[in-house]
């Protein structure tokens, strides 16, 4: 390897170290109850409630297009009436979780790297820490617990917008029989679907909380360091949850007896 | 007390500090000058443990804080207020709740305890009912008072101020000097000061430690310091800027 390639393997596995040393820090303040639940509140309001927007529209529009894309195809082969339960097991198990992660990690992920990177080059989370204040205890704890509730809650809402949107465009736009859609997708939609994409949306939460901080804890100086931060912040947390979630498929498929 | 012994400290290939000693006696008020860059501010936080040293001790109160974990030195800093060079204010905070900061997180009081602990506070720092202003409207004097004031409403034993009249006018600047005296006597607390600041230095320094070239270059009370005949010394406190070299 030469030395630039040497150097990003180092960069890379002390990234992953720092990270890992993070979510040690961040599990084992949790044990000790030291944050403060207000914060944690806050935190669910402006990652939940905030986030409620672009979850709506991303939730809906990606049913309507399962929809009518899967109606396409199987109306080829007389099986209208299905098109719905795809769009039910793609959004419980895949497309719900991992959409909502992608957008909420756009969202909130890169603006907590941007905030906590404006205090680190402002000196505020030395002010913190002189304050006798652990830094982890305050700013990265309420983030992920927050961010590992609100999650699979805002994944049931997209799942639930997504199918509703895609029902009606199959039965307002295409003409499918309303009936044996709606038991067709209940039919093939089990509990099970569900709670592998919730599972896989709590885990893509602490994904994002935790590569914002991240970066944010340890972003360069000035505004490029921030803003870099913040790049980094969302693409990272976007293709780790990519590849989570193709682990997350096997893993769960292995043991719910889908494989 | 503080002790530090031997303190050395780099930044990747670059030395900052080598072989720093010296000594504060507790209620002692001691000013560091040094050229702009010479690493005073980092050998300020080196005594609140929010740096480490590559080799040397740190002592609080005979307790060596180099190599504490994070967690352990959170008991250590209970003793200490800093007042950083740019405030350092909780922007998103109005003035009370980043004046309240420490208490809310450290101790169990009433709210209304602590909103008479902060207006008392913000009374002593000369800002009296701005609690509700939003932190990131105030003047650069303002912010200072208003991190000063964070700095001391726990009551700590020492206090450290990161160029406390940096970029200040001359007025606000002798406000805040005596400011800074009048904690350090109301309080009887530790009091360090890092400045570039003469007038300051000579006002709140019983003692003054230069630093130049990474090492304590002098140390005396304020009027030796200022009555030095050594040519470094009266260099910095005379503000001469060095020759070209041709």
């Amino acid at each position: 390897m030469n030395p630039l390639e040497n150097r990003r393997v180092h960069e890379t596995l002390t990234g992953l170290g720092q990270i890992t040393l993070l979510a040690r820090d961040a599990f084992a303040s949790l044990l000790r109850l030291r944050m403060a639940w207000h914060d944690v509140l806050f935190q669910m309001y402006f990652i939940g409630v905030k986030s409620q927007t672009v979850v709506l529209i991303t939730g809906a529009f990606t049913g309507m297009v399962l929809g009518a894309q899967t109606y396409f195809q199987f109306h080829k082969i007389k099986m209208d009436t299905a098109s719905l339960a795809v769009v039910g097991v793609s959004m419980c198990s895949e497309l719900g979780p991992v959409l909502t992660a992608l957008m909420v990690a756009g969202r909130v992920g890169g603006a907590m790297a941007a905030e906590i990177g404006t205090m680190r080059v402002t000196e505020q989370i030395d002010a913190l820490r002189a304050l006798a204040t652990h830094p982890v205890d305050y700013l990265v704890v309420p983030r992920l617990v927050a961010s590992h509730l609100v999650l699979p809650l805002l994944t049931v809402e997209a799942i639930v917008v997504g199918i509703g949107a895609g029902y009606l465009v199959g039965v307002c736009l295409l003409g499918i029989d309303p009936t044996y859609l709606w038991y067709n997708m209940l039919h093939f939609t089990h509990d099970v679907d569900v709670m592998i994409g919730l599972t896989k949306a709590f885990i893509f939460g602490g994904i994002i909380a935790l590569v914002g901080c991240y970066k944010g804890m340890t972003c360069g100086l000035g505004a490029q360091g921030v803003g870099r931060a913040t790049m980094e912040a969302v693409v990272y947390a976007s293709i780790s949850i990519l590849i989570t979630n193709f682990f997350l498929t096997l893993l769960m498929g292995k043991l719910v007896g889908q494989l | 007390m503080i002790d530090v012994r031997h303190l050395q400290k780099s930044f990747g290939a670059q030395p900052v500090l080598e072989d720093i000693s010296f000594r504060i006696e507790t209620g002692e008020s001691v000013a560091i000058i040094g050229r702009s860059g010479g690493g005073k501010s980092v050998l300020l936080k080196h005594l609140i443990g929010l740096l480490q040293p590559d080799s040397g001790e740190v002592l609080i109160d005979g307790e060596n804080i180099v190599r504490m974990n994070e967690r352990q030195l959170l008991g250590v800093r209970r003793k200490f207020g800093m007042v950083f060079q740019g405030a350092a204010l909780f922007d998103s905070m109005t003035v009370a709740e980043n004046v309240a900061f420490g208490l809310r997180r450290h101790e169990h009081l009433t709210e209304a305890e602590i909103a008479r602990r902060v207006a008392e506070t913000l009374e002593l720092v000369d800002l009296p009912g701005t609690e509700a202003k939003n932190s990131a409207e105030l003047s650069g004097g303002m912010r200072k008072r208003v991190g000063l004031a964070r700095a001391i409403i726990y009551e700590p034993q020492i206090v450290l101020y990161d160029e406390p009249t940096t970029g200040l006018d001359p007025i606000v600047s002798d406000s805040i000097d005596h400011l800074i005296l009048r904690v350090r006597d109301r309080l009887k607390v530790t009091t360090v000061v890092v400045t570039h600041d003469m007038r300051t230095a000579r006002r709140v320094g019983q003692r003054i430690l230069m630093l130049n070239k990474r090492k304590i270059y002098a140390t005396g009370t304020a009027d030796e310091i200022f009555a030095s005949r050594d040519a470094v010394v009266r260099q910095f406190i005379d503000g001469v800027a060095d020759a070209k070299e041709n």
